[in-house]
């Protein structure tokens, strides 16, 4: 089994409720600005918090422009490249309910960091069908990318350094809206 | 909870949990059979050898089908056509399939305990698919999920388990892995097929079909294994089948209208179901063999798709 993972303490909040908000709605007009409309969008977002995320973005998106737009599930366990450097992992399943077919693929994850994730998300989206188009929507963007990957719609830049972590907090998980820095409290 | 063991031998060592995440797994897993591409590449590079002394259809289909969607090379050995045929000793073929580096042996041994001798003597993972009469624990996996699917859930649920107890490795398994998760357990059968002292395993034994299936959530039949016939066990086929058949006129008349029936497969027709029943309304015999897949899934994975459950 892995090693417990140090304690962390909060270091800094990077955004709060109204901010967070701010930043999706920006999103939400990016993506319609970007695709010129709703047609044939479809989001896909990365347990857990990337799922809500989407979720929140396609209720922008119907307020905006009165189009309800699907939201399908990614579970990437299958296609990690660090399995075996993992201790057991649980799979929770993809649930994509629609054909992602000659389709833009808005894909949703909370935190941007090495691209590792990413790059296994490509994979299995790519495994169910061949999209017209995937575009990467990322709450915040920490750098140290590993891979050449890059977002489409960036909530919030946010340099930090490798040891601190960025924690997304979302109302439906954790009871508050907010993006804080962690860093492991005995340094 | 994690998985961190080398090996899947027996239901009967697994904890509650162990065996809830095992099902949890599988249940994630069953989405891939509906893709277009029917695969992902959890084990690539690994390499799982099916290592078979006994027939089987299903299992070892299903293992491989499994193995190669997670795409895992597998390869099959049969002891027919092998050198087993040439009398080389059941442990000395095992370790000189070890001594090509599989990350799995799945095993099938008519002797009980087979599994257990290689998960001691091989540094890989093993996942017994049946040892004599003794364990099943995929088999017992898959009827499980079946059951959470269909009744969506385990504790206080009740499951009569019908005929060769005795011989019957899927019903041990079941017996174990359905008395952990609080589910009630009544087997059934001729007197001559039911073993002594099965009471110690926490069952009911009911020695009338019509009682065994009456109330319960889930009925179980059991094939008869007719091989077993020439040991007298019962007096003939045709009275088996008038007394422990299970008829739709019987399961109208004595069970609950919401009963899920089951059958490990390969079904005697017209011994222990007749045909109305094993492709009726109440059956999932072919939802268990397409879970069989999701299931077997999960515990290679689970075995080598992690560095916990990789060998030491």
């Amino acid at each position: 089994m892995s090693t417990r993972p140090p304690r962390l303490r909060e270091k800094a909040q990077v955004l709060d409720e109204t901010a967070l908000d701010r930043a999706l709605t920006r999103i939400a007009h990016e993506i319609l600005e970007r695709n010129g409309g709703a047609k044939d969008l479809t989001f896909v977002g990365l347990r857990t918090r990337g799922v809500t995320l989407a979720q929140r973005l396609t209720a922008k998106i119907a307020a905006i422009d009165g189009t309800t737009l699907p939201v399908g599930t990614l579970d990437i366990t299958l296609y990690r490249d660090d399995l075996d450097m993992r201790g057991a992992p649980v799979i929770r399943g993809t649930d994509i309910p629609f054909s992602i077919k000659n389709k833009t693929v808005i894909l949703i994850d909370d935190v941007l960091f090495t691209g590792r994730t990413i790059r296994a998300a490509l994979d299995a989206l790519i495994d169910l069908g061949r999209p017209k188009m995937i575009q990467l929507a990322i709450l915040v963007d920490r750098g140290h990318r590993e891979l050449p990957i890059r977002p489409d719609y960036i909530g919030k830049n946010l340099p930090t350094s490798k040891r601190e972590s960025v924690a997304v907090r979302l109302r439906e998980h954790d009871g508050e809206d907010r993006v804080v820095i962690e860093e492991p409290e005995e340094a | 909870m994690g998985w961190t063991r080398k090996d899947l031998v027996t239901m009967r060592e697994l904890e509650p949990a162990e065996i809830v995440l095992l099902v949890d797994t599988a249940a994630s897993l069953q989405e891939i059979a509906g893709r277009e591409i029917k695969k992902v590449p959890a084990l690539r590079g690994k390499t799982i050898v099916n290592l078979f002394y006994e027939n089987s259809t299903r299992t070892r289909t299903s293992f491989e089908i499994a193995g190669k969607w997670l795409s895992a090379d597998v390869i099959n050995f049969s002891a027919g056509g092998s050198s087993a045929a040439k009398g080389e000793s059941f442990i000395d073929t095992a370790k000189n399939i070890a001594a090509m580096s599989p990350d799995v042996v799945v095993v099938r041994h008519s002797s009980a305990g087979a599994a257990s001798i290689l998960a001691r003597e091989l540094t890989c993972s093993v996942v017994n698919a049946g040892d004599g009469a003794h364990e099943h624990p995929t088999q017992a996996l898959l009827d499980l999920l079946t059951i959470r699917e269909h009744k969506g859930h385990f504790e206080g649920l009740s499951v009569a388990i019908v005929g060769d107890i005795a011989h019957s490795r899927v019903a041990r398994s079941n017996i174990h892995a359905m008395r952990k998760l609080g589910m009630t357990v009544t087997v059934a059968g001729p007197p001559t097929l039911i073993p002594p002292f099965v009471q110690e395993m926490g069952v009911k034994v009911s020695y009338r079909l019509e009682d065994a299936i009456r109330d319960v959530d889930v009925v179980m039949m059991l094939r008869l294994q007719q091989e077993r016939m020439t040991g007298g066990l019962i007096p003939s086929l045709r009275e088996y089948s008038r007394y422990w058949g299970l008829t739709l006129d019987k399961l109208r008349a004595h069970a609950r209208p919401d009963v899920l029936i089951m059958h490990p497969g390969p079904v005697n027709r017209g011994v222990e179901l007749s045909p109305e029943v094993a492709d009726g309304p109440y059956s999932v015999i072919l939802d268990q063999v397409t879970k069989g897949v999701a299931v077997r899934m999960a515990v290679l994975f689970l075995l080598a798709g992690s560095k916990a459950g990789g060998a030491a």
